[in-house]
């Protein structure tokens, strides 16, 4: 079984490019061309450099002690909330824009939920210079506020997405529609391993860093490069993708994919794709998506703006369809839960977002010699009102 | 000769093809307007079905259709409106609409219902010319559907005449590059790639669409193709006008520059 990307643009029956002819050339610039540029001599110079001094990798792999104690296993987390601009996204941006350099674009725009993808694409527009606008929906503009300012403090417009649900989704649709009408000098740095081929393959080689330094950080901690399982929250995916990416070939290595419950799985009030999907197309890909009968795109939900998307990477699709990853459902009771607890534990105050990944730990087996790698994908600093919020309740 | 190849067959110029939102004012809106529109004098109508998330589509298309959402608009209810509709109508009808509705609906299916209740071809922006031509093209064929597909200023040659040979019905021109609804006037760029795409002698029939809303447009569009679309005035003009009927007809004769008789 072949788990990455096939010629045509294809993970199983998933993927492809269900794109208007608007945003066929630059789309297929992209897929004539990536490929190559990314693995130039210049680029990986270029790139592995930044990811070292500016973003500050590798990011520690860290034995969680009383969270192993606790959970009678071994656990490591893989710090991801250590980099540069507080998350994964930043391993996506930095490739992105040396693409968008060396394809000679001077104009860069970007969809984000939670805003650390818009975080992160506006911190590499002001380090290499490029104009910077970021689509939000109006409604993560408000529940994401410090993320919002940090953005335009980086010099990059942040424009709210006023259509259907005011949030993710419609974001990434204002987005699209944004290169629609700028074909020629702009580049759409997607900030997950989604939308139309080769974004989702791209964006996964970006991200594949993380599983990259697992390798050699496990092997010098354990002894052995593989883990039992990795474990990692997916919304788009693209954490997921990078935790899993070089072990999605290995069996013996089982792959965990966290969705957000919401309210719970069918409580209307959910973001639990591979559960709540149909096999359909959103955002230019073939992919599983939570859609009614007549095809139309369901609003989703979640507590967390990273994880409240209705679709999932075609990666990720052909993943679970296959039964290579499983998927798991937290609720937002449970992250909430998981979130304070990791705090009072590790002393590390998680996003909410990766705070369902180490909610799986109440609701998948393992025994007490497994080797368990939960990617923390980013920081709480951002998700600090909602925490305060629910103080009460879980403090 | 289904309506729409025998339309272009026997009209070479001046071809008005006017897209609305199905559902849109209102519920039962469908078929009062293919009626107006066709008492208007319009050649060739475009049914859009109405879509959660309208990539192609700029914001006017795109608020219409979540009204009509908001409406009750599904596909079943539709075909049953075209259905009805066409015992009275003889007018070419298309349906636009995304790939994922007719996924949902099944392709076969929906092809095959199309065709039985008169729907005479289609425009799904975003099914790719190569799953098209893999997958679909035997089956448009065997049920006897046609489709029509875009080009841009910046298709290139080569893809064009692909365009061409897989197109059935006529050619839809996208006037600029922008979404539905996003510019006015037609620039010097523009009419060389319209020029540009004149002399390359392509099989169909072309209509430009994008950026037309009045005569003016209009008249400057039939110039360099067979005709054009008018798609977000057109709704913009449903939006404001009160009676239904005086609305269109009044519309089409401002695009037409013909005197309305009362």
């Amino acid at each position: 079984m072949q788990y990455t990307v096939d010629q045509r643009g294809y993970y199983g029956e998933f993927g492809g490019a269900f794109i208007p002819e608007m945003l066929y050339p630059n789309v297929a610039e992209l897929r004539n061309l990536y490929i190559d540029l990314i693995y130039d001599e210049s680029f990986q110079k270029e790139f592995q450099a930044l990811l070292k001094d500016y973003v500050g990798r590798p990011s520690p792999l860290f034995l969680a002690k009383r969270l192993s104690k606790h959970y009678n296993t071994n656990i490591f987390l893989k710090r991801e909330d250590l980099n540069h601009t507080g998350a994964h996204k930043i391993n996506n941006t930095i490739g992105q824009i040396l693409v968008a350099k060396r394809l000679g674009k001077k104009r860069i725009i970007a969809e984000t939920g939670a805003g650390q993808h818009g975080v992160a694409t506006a911190t590499v527009c002001a380090l290499m210079g490029i104009e910077c606008i970021v689509y939000m929906g109006a409604i993560d503009i408000e529940r994401q506020a410090p993320n919002v300012s940090r953005m335009r403090m980086l010099g990059a417009k942040v424009v709210p997405a006023n259509s259907g649900s005011k949030t993710l989704k419609d974001a990434t649709n204002e987005a699209i529609r944004d290169w629609i009408n700028n074909p020629e000098d702009t580049h759409y740095i997607i900030g997950s391993v989604v939308g139309p081929h080769p974004y989702p393959d791209m964006v996964a080689r970006f991200q594949s860093v993380i599983s990259e330094e697992m390798k050699w950080q496990l092997k010098e901690q354990t002894g052995s490069e593989n883990p039992s399982m990795i474990i990692a929250c997916v919304g788009g995916g693209s954490n997921a993708a990078g935790a899993f990416y070089h072990y999605m070939e290995n069996k013996e290595v089982r792959l965990v994919a966290v969705e957000a419950a919401g309210m719970g799985i069918h409580s209307g009030e959910s973001a639990a794709t591979s559960v709540l999907g149909t096999k359909g197309i959103i955002h230019g890909s073939r992919t599983l998506l939570m859609q009614t009968e007549d095809g139309q795109i369901i609003e989703p939900y979640s507590l967390s703006a990273g994880l409240d998307y209705p679709g999932i990477g075609p990666l990720h699709a052909h993943l679970i369809d296959t039964g290579r990853a499983e998927a798991v459902s937290i609720t937002d009771d449970e992250a909430l839960k998981a979130a304070y607890f990791l705090s009072k534990q590790e002393g590390i105050i998680p996003a909410l977002e990766s705070a369902h990944a180490f909610a799986a730990l109440d609701k998948i087996k393992y025994s007490s010699e497994d080797i368990i790698v939960i990617n923390l994908s980013g920081r709480g600093d951002k998700d600090l009102a909602t925490y305060i919020k629910h103080f009460e309740n879980y403090g | 000769m289904d309506r729409l190849h025998q339309l272009f067959s026997t009209k070479k110029k001046d071809i008005l093809n006017i897209y609305f939102t199905a559902g849109y004012p209102q519920l039962d809106a469908t078929g009062k307007i293919i009626l107006a529109l066709e008492k208007a004098g319009v050649d060739l109508i475009e049914i859009g079905m109405p879509y959660s998330d309208p990539l192609a589509d700029g914001p006017t298309i795109q608020e219409s259709g979540q009204v009509a959402l908001e409406n009750g608009m599904t596909l079943p209810l539709l075909f049953e409106q075209i259905e009805q509709v066409r015992k009275e109508s003889s007018v070419p009808l298309i349906m636009m609409g995304y790939f994922n509705q007719v996924m949902q609906y099944g392709e076969e299916a929906f092809l095959r219902k199309c065709k039985a209740v008169g729907v005479d071809g289609l425009i799904l922006p975003d099914m790719p010319l190569d799953v098209y031509e893999k997958d679909y093209k035997a089956l448009f064929e065997d049920i006897g559907m046609n489709i029509v597909f875009l080009i841009t200023p910046q298709t290139s040659e080569e893809r064009i005449l692909k365009i061409d040979a897989l197109s059935r019905g006529f050619i839809y021109m996208v006037s600029n590059s922008s979404i539905t609804g996003a510019k006015t006037g037609i620039s010097e760029t523009q009419l060389a790639y319209f020029n540009r795409i004149n002399q390359m002698q392509l099989n169909n029939p072309r209509l430009i669409g994008f950026g037309i809303s009045n005569n003016e447009t209009f008249r400057t569009a039939c110039t360099y193709a067979s005709g054009a679309i008018i798609g977000s005035a057109f709704i913009r003009a449903l939006a404001k006008g009160n009676d239904l009927n005086e609305t269109i007809a009044s519309f089409v004769s401002m695009v037409k520059n013909e005197t309305v008789l009362k």
